[in-house]
């Protein structure tokens, strides 16, 4: 029996060399205050690694510097190092369209474009491929196929976006995320607005893209986090208390804060 | 259990009334309208013929109709909007979307509330000074620019309050796949707004194409026919205004004739476009 | 283990455990009722300890109900859930001691009086009374929480395997000496042979409750001890 250290953050399964991502005494201001303080991770290439934690812990904020979608905003600013593949992705050279379309990202409310169902997917790849109709038209159906909406709408892609279900948004959402040949799949409460059986949809497909993408998921519910995820980051107050194996979290956390969060402790 | 009854009815009692008193208010602002719009019909209609469209307006004393007022109201109206309505979209995408959070648009938002509120008549007064005086006439030209000055508040803030309401969300999701910020803008925002702002640009031209106050100092009237944009040019409004006080029966019936056919198409404008947005809440 | 935001889930938790702190007081008495019966042939005594054994049961069916009503509505997470899931093996094997020792005071109307030589008696009583200790041991530590305490409880489970072994060979002499005690001296060993194996499952319950408390698993089995399983030489 060897005690671990509580304070010991390393993985009981180290992680494959090299990291998709990792990140480097990341800190994240709004304004003047402080929501990230200092995170250090890796993650994982081809896996799905849950951010968990309370209202305010900073896990979207975190997520949001993946993308460095929070530089829409005024007087949000990120310090540290993010790197992808090796590349900080936080250099003010790096070109943002560029990695957006390499870090896809869909988002708690189901956000169809207002335009059909078809453009909806052909939109993103238009960015940046100039393809045939034919062509087009096959990287729309591969598109839907993958986040298992073909069936429902191969009859009614001239429809709106907008007229599908909450779950069908949100599944293509993600068609549309996966259409621009992301690596890395950043889902910010991807099924928090839906229902049970859309979740398990939702649920389903993640654990089907992640052979193909290192996908990150913002959640507030734990058992999803349990069901989807590989490794399980816990975050609290702006700061990583925990990253481990998402089985070593569920059943046997090392750190109090954890083990409270984890069977309804707080607060 | 009686005090607690005792209470239902005082409460019940403080509801009927205040709903009487709801109702009633309503009733008369409703009452007003359609006097307004009976009075109009009722004066209004007894001119209506196919003359009014065909024939210019006449001197006093004689038959005639409205065709050189019309003419030129539509023409004033389509200037001032092709003038105001780029300006006012772009003034309103540059506030709602470039620089939400700058102090120019904040300083900006500032002065086109009062814009939006400023009597025409000073607007009319400041393209006198502008446009008239240096010029040494009165021109259908410096009309339509008085309108255009009306145009552009109205869109500028209807653009700015639609682009509001689409979900940040929704501006994410488009720069989350790549796109850039001025895509995002066109194919996204301006699509999930569009309704929207084409029903600011009709309630702006439902504005201007009654008003007559701006036109008296810089269209002033004509009372023939003018496709010169250099002259003076009839307009409804102004028509409308000098007819009605005139002595003669002629024309007091052809200014009801032209009062009905503005609120007819103003109210047109309207009904359209709250039917555009009805369409957008639906959704 | 108590303090949820959700207070009714700790009512839950602590109605789980009082049930178990009632099967491991239930078992040590079924225990200590059995070898007393055993060793002085008290057939009244014997018979009470098999009537225990239907309440025994009865405490295991309406914690293995609670434990999984609860799973299913509470969702219980690491601690919790290596709590309600270790309380319900526990439970298994509390089951199991008191099925063995239903078994010995069956026996002890077969084996009837005098038939247990005063020396052999000896030795089962030592027998039975580490047994014992040890289950008590595993109560108090269980009780208090001391993981450390609960690893070195199962390291004491090779003591009970060299006492079997000592009766073991001793019933075997018997037998040897005089054919006509092979009958009440199978039972005996049968007897032997029971208490071991209640050692054994205080040993799994060691074990349980060390990996309930700390969520780490002790290492693999420690070697056996039973020289009785090896094929004879």
């Amino acid at each position: 029996m060897k005690p671990m250290l509580s304070a010991e953050l390393a993985l009981s399964q180290p992680i494959a060399e090299p990291p998709k991502i990792e990140v480097r005494n990341l800190s994240f201001y709004y304004g003047a205050s402080q929501a990230l303080k200092n995170i250090s991770l890796s993650l994982p290439d081809r896996t799905v690694t849950a951010f968990i934690g309370p209202s305010g812990c900073g896990k979207s904020t975190l997520l949001r510097c993946f993308n460095r979608i929070y530089e829409l905003y005024p007087r949000q600013r990120a310090e540290g190092e993010i790197l992808l593949d090796g590349e900080n992705i936080l250099d003010r050279a790096q070109d943002l369209n560029l990695l957006r379309t390499r870090i896809g990202m869909v988002f708690q409310k189901p956000t169809p474009f207002p335009m059909s169902i078809y453009e909806n997917i052909a939109f993103g790849i238009r960015l940046y491929e100039n393809l045939s109709k034919s062509e087009m038209d096959d990287r729309v159906e591969q598109a839907l196929t993958r986040a298992a909406l073909w069936n429902e709408v191969k009859d009614k892609l001239d429809a709106s976006g907008l007229s599908l279900s909450g779950g069908q948004q949100q599944r293509l959402c993600i068609a549309r995320t996966v259409a621009v040949k992301p690596e890395v799949i950043l889902l910010d409460e991807p099924a928090s607005a839906l229902d049970p059986l859309s979740t398990a949809k939702i649920e389903e497909l993640i654990d089907e893209l992640k052979d193909d993408y290192t996908i990150v998921i913002v959640t507030h519910n734990m058992q999803q986090a349990a069901r989807v995820s590989t490794r399980t980051a816990f975050m609290y107050l702006g700061e990583l208390v925990e990253f481990d194996l998402t089985e070593r979290i569920f059943t046997a956390p090392r750190e109090k804060r954890t083990q409270d969060y984890i069977t309804g402790r707080f607060g | 259990m009686s005090k607690a009854s005792s209470l239902h009815a005082r409460r019940k009692l403080k509801n009927a009334v205040m709903m009487t008193l709801s109702v009633m208010a309503a009733g008369v602002g409703l009452a007003w309208l359609g006097l307004i719009l009976g009075a109009l019909v009722w004066k209004g209609a007894a001119g209506l013929s196919l003359s009014v469209f065909t024939e210019m307006t006449p001197p006093p004393g004689e038959a005639g109709g409205l065709l050189n007022a019309i003419a030129g109201s539509i023409i004033m109206t389509f200037i001032a909007m092709i003038v105001g309505t780029p300006i006012g979209v772009l003034a309103g995408t540059y506030m709602a979307e470039y620089g939400r959070y700058s102090r120019l648009s904040m300083v900006v938002r500032f002065i086109n509330d009062i814009l939006l509120s400023a009597p025409s008549i000073v607007i009319g007064l400041f393209v006198y000074e502008l446009m008239v005086r240096p010029m040494g006439h009165f021109s259908a030209l410096a009309g339509a620019a008085a309108l255009a000055m009306l145009v552009v508040p109205v869109v500028v803030r209807t653009t700015e309050d639609m682009l509001n309401l689409v979900p940040n969300t929704l501006r994410e999701a488009g720069t989350a796949i790549g796109a850039p910020r001025w895509i995002v803008i066109r194919s996204v925002a301006y699509r999930a707004a569009l309704s929207g702002i084409v029903t600011g640009i009709l309630l702006a031209v439902a504005r201007i194409s009654g008003e007559t106050a701006p036109l008296l100092f810089t269209a002033l009237n004509n009372q023939f026919w003018s496709s010169s944009l250099n002259t003076p040019m009839a307009s409804l409004p102004v028509t409308i205004f000098q007819f009605a006080l005139s002595p003669y029966e002629e024309w007091q019936q052809l200014a009801w004739t032209g009062a009905l056919l503005i609120t007819l198409t103003v109210l047109g404008l309207s009904i359209f476009a709250r039917s555009l947005t009805a369409r957008r809440e639906d959704r | 283990m108590f303090g949820h935001t959700i207070q009714s889930f700790d009512d839950d938790l602590r109605e789980i455990g009082d049930i178990l702190d009632a099967m491991g007081a239930l078992a040590g008495t079924m225990v200590s009722g059995a070898t007393a019966a055993l060793l002085s042939a008290d057939t009244a005594l014997a018979r009470r300890v098999i009537s225990d054994d239907a309440v025994m049961d009865d405490h295991q069916r309406g914690l293995d109900a609670r434990v999984i009503a609860l799973i299913a509505l509470r969702q219980p997470m690491a601690e919790d859930l290596r709590t309600v899931v270790g309380a319900m093996r526990i439970a298994g094997d509390l089951e199991r001691i008191g099925d063995l020792a239903k078994n010995i005071a069956k026996r002890v109307a077969a084996i009837g009086a005098n038939a247990v030589p005063r020396s052999l008696s000896h030795s089962i009583d030592a027998m039975a009374q580490l047994v014992l200790s040890q289950l008590n041991e595993l109560a108090r530590l269980y009780g208090s929480g001391d993981a450390p305490g609960l690893a070195r409880l199962r390291a004491g489970d090779e003591r009970v395997d060299v006492r079997y072994n000592a009766v073991f060979r001793e019933l075997l002499t018997y037998m040897m000496e005089d054919p006509r005690k092979i009958t009440p001296c199978t039972h005996l060993l049968f007897c032997a042979k029971n208490l071991e194996r209640i050692g054994d499952h205080v040993t799994n319950i060691a074990e349980n409750a060390y990996y309930m408390l700390t969520g780490e698993q002790l290492p693999p089995d420690r070697p056996k001890q039973d020289e009785t399983a090896a094929p004879a030489a």
